[in-house]
């Protein structure tokens, strides 16, 4: 499910993405290494899985790789759908707040009136320490 | 191990520093146990290393430090950056967040006009350029206390550019030798502050309150011009005084309202630079450059002896007066940019491109933030010296204490006394006796009137010098008297019978036939004696000055 998910995340950001460089887009061959699918991983928390995942992740790239058939030589990329919209400014009013009881609610685990999540940061098993399934 | 002559100037300074202590501290040893890793809460005193200036001795090369900051302060404003809830230090933990704060779905942000103000008027004041249009961007992280998983920024096109920051070192042992320096101010962007994460290592967990979690933040990356602890301090505190005058935040580094990361590297002198590691969890005004003279001296050390310096994220460990590594597990964080996909570009105006009937909440105009700037410190300073005749380090002095100039220009407008004389009370007297009892400028017993009274006694001759002092001393203790008051109780005033004197210093010399020959001889400290004699006659009445000079007049004649 998480494999789905990412494939049709690629599909929207796909023509959002020139602006920054990845690996992925620059790479020629449509081979995804195990090094980029660990990255993956870690970045974004998502499972590939299975083999099948990471084919369906190669599809998205070549699919979206038939953008490169475009001539875009001289055309500003857009940045968003709302680049002709107006930014609207808010007055520096406080208006919101004061719901600890309701948002505590939404945690697993609440001392006081503090969430509680793992101590440090999210940890991620190495490479060669996680079940290990083939990739090609 | 011999102790290598580390040598490093710092570029007009023309200091060399000798080797810290032990190259036992440094090299390969450095201790990378776990540190507090809270973003605030130092405690004791870092060690002081000891730092001596030498000549540099033939053949030994010299090494350069490259210092850039980047700088978070918190902008003062009612609400937050994209948010509604209150921006405040101390309240119950949870009580300040919005849904869009706790990342609930279906939030969207909407920028705070008062934040856009705030960044526009800290670019003026830097001389930047002002981006007519800057975008938001997403930075992705996993992190307890940035629930949405990313931070809204502007990293591809921030509000401001290309500005610069005057300050000034003292060069030498003493205040009164300062030099300006400039440092470049690469940019300026809003983003959004992180919740706070409280460590609570005995249960393995971390409480995390999200009151702070989207407070609108102005980044100031400063470029690296700077070479020395020294120089960071000094653009931080002019930066501090700058977004303190501005307004645009209270720059508080104790309450977490201004924090600095440093990034540092060393090289030869026109070699190309070096490998730089960046120095986080700089929160202490104190420690700022000491930490960064510790991580020039350390990789000074490591490249002498041979080693390596890793490009990584050191934190400053303030128990033990060094920077120790931080746990990087990830290597090279991969930021995963991209553009806020919520947020149309931010368009600003001014006064030749205001769009015609648009609702004047809605546009903000550069031109019309420029006019409304308030006094920058280093007017104020440039003023204070042309007004006042005071040197530049007392203006700096007068500035650099909460109240403090507000309370020499009180003093000033109701004294007669001369500027000169007021400045040298406030800064010597007055704010000697507040740094004795750690009081702030308005904590202080003494008022302005009280002190401007004071100053006309002695202006008009009514009191001496010394009287004063006791007087003041007095006031400081206890309230409710006036110095007129005082010095009446105390029978403070000066004899303004010049006659009675006169009689007086001659019967003297006459009842110390010995003294006055001593005089006579040429021995310069037996007239002291004398002096003494009178004062004490005169129950100390008299000024010690007018008494020196009637008793010359007279052993003269």
């Amino acid at each position: 499910m998480w494999a789905r998910a990412v494939w049709l995340g690629l599909r929207a950001s796909a023509g959002g993405r020139r602006g920054f460089p990845s690996k992925a887009a620059h790479q020629g061959s449509r081979r995804v290494t195990a090094e980029l699918i660990e990255h993956l991983e870690r970045l974004a928390l998502v499972d590939f899985g299975s083999q099948e995942a990471v084919a369906r992740l190669e599809k998205a790239i070549a699919f979206a790789d038939r953008l490169r058939a475009v001539d875009t030589d001289g055309v500003e990329p857009m940045e968003s759908v709302l680049e002709d919209r107006c930014l609207y400014l808010r007055s520096d009013n406080v208006v919101e707040g004061n719901c600890a009881e309701e948002l505590l609610q939404n945690s697993h685990r609440v001392v006081e009136e503090y969430f509680v999540a793992p101590p440090g940061n999210i940890s991620w098993p190495k490479l060669d320490e996680k079940e290990p399934f083939s990739h090609r | 191990m011999a102790t290598p002559m580390l040598r490093w100037c710092c570029p007009g300074r023309r200091w060399i520093f000798a080797g810290i202590g032990g190259g036992s501290r440094h090299g390969r040893g450095v201790p990378t146990g776990s540190t507090s890793s809270g973003k605030k809460g130092q405690s004791s005193v870092a060690q002081q290393p000891l730092i001596t200036a030498q000549k540099p001795r033939k053949g030994e090369r010299e090494w350069a430090a490259v210092v850039g900051l980047e700088i978070h302060a918190q902008i003062a404003s009612n609400s937050k950056l994209f948010s509604g809830s209150q921006v405040d230090f101390a309240a119950p933990p949870n009580s300040l967040v919005s849904f869009f704060d706790a990342s609930l779905p279906g939030t969207l942000p909407v920028l705070n006009r008062r934040c856009v103000e705030a960044a526009v008027m800290t670019g003026l004041a830097l001389d930047c350029h002002i981006n007519r249009k800057s975008l938001f961007d997403r930075k992705h992280y996993f992190y307890a206390d940035l629930p949405a998983g990313y931070q809204i920024t502007q990293q591809r096109l921030p509000i401001a550019v290309n500005g610069s920051l005057a300050y000034s070192v003292c060069v030498g042992k003493r205040w009164s030798q300062m030099v300006t320096r400039t440092v470049g101010v690469k940019q300026i962007q809003l983003e959004q502050d992180s919740g706070k994460s409280l460590h609570d290592n005995l249960r393995s967990q971390t409480l995390i309150d999200l009151n702070r979690a989207g407070v609108g933040l102005l980044e100031v990356v400063l470029e690296p011009d700077m070479s020395c602890g020294e120089e960071a301090a000094a653009a931080v505190r002019e930066l501090q005084l700058i977004l303190q005058a501005l307004g645009t935040s209270q720059a508080n580094m104790a309450e977490g309202q201004l924090r600095v990361d440093a990034n540092i590297s060393v090289h030869h002198p026109g070699e190309p630079l070096g490998v730089r590691t960046e120095v986080k969890n700089l929160n202490s005004a104190r420690f700022l450059a000491k930490a960064i003279d510790y991580e020039i001296q350390r990789q000074i050390s490591e490249l002498e002896n041979g080693g390596k310096i890793l490009n990584e994220t050191r934190s400053f460990d303030y128990k033990l007066g060094c920077t120790v590594p931080m746990r990087d597990k990830e290597g090279k964080q991969d930021y995963r940019f991209m553009p806020e996909p919520n947020l149309p570009p931010l368009l600003l105006y001014d006064s030749g491109s205001l769009p015609t009937g648009a609702d004047p909440q809605q546009v903000i105009d550069i031109d019309q933030l420029r006019e409304r700037l308030p006094e920058l410190p280093r007017v104020t300073r440039e003023k204070l010296v042309r007004q006042y005749g005071m040197l530049p380090e007392h203006s700096f002095a007068l500035l650099n204490e909460v109240g403090l100039l507000e309370f020499f220009q009180n003093v000033i407008k109701e004294t007669r006394a001369e500027p000169k004389k007021v400045t040298s009370w406030v800064l010597n007297t007055f704010l000697g006796f507040l740094k004795q009892q750690n009081l702030a400028v308005s904590e202080s017993p003494v008022t302005p009137s009280a002190l401007a009274e004071l100053l006309d006694l002695l202006d008009r001759k009514a009191i001496s010098s010394s009287a004063a002092k006791q007087v003041f001393e007095e006031l400081w203790r206890s309230k409710g008297k006036t110095p007129a008051q005082m010095v009446a109780e105390k029978k403070l005033e000066l004899m303004q019978d010049a006659e009675a004197l006169e009689q007086l210093c001659r019967s003297m010399l006459e009842a110390h036939p010995q003294v006055v020959t001593d005089v006579k001889k040429g021995n310069p400290r037996a007239i002291n004696k004398l002096i003494g004699l009178v004062r004490r006659a005169t129950l100390g009445r008299a000024d010690p000055t007018v008494i020196k000079e009637v008793l010359e007049r007279q052993l003269s004649s």
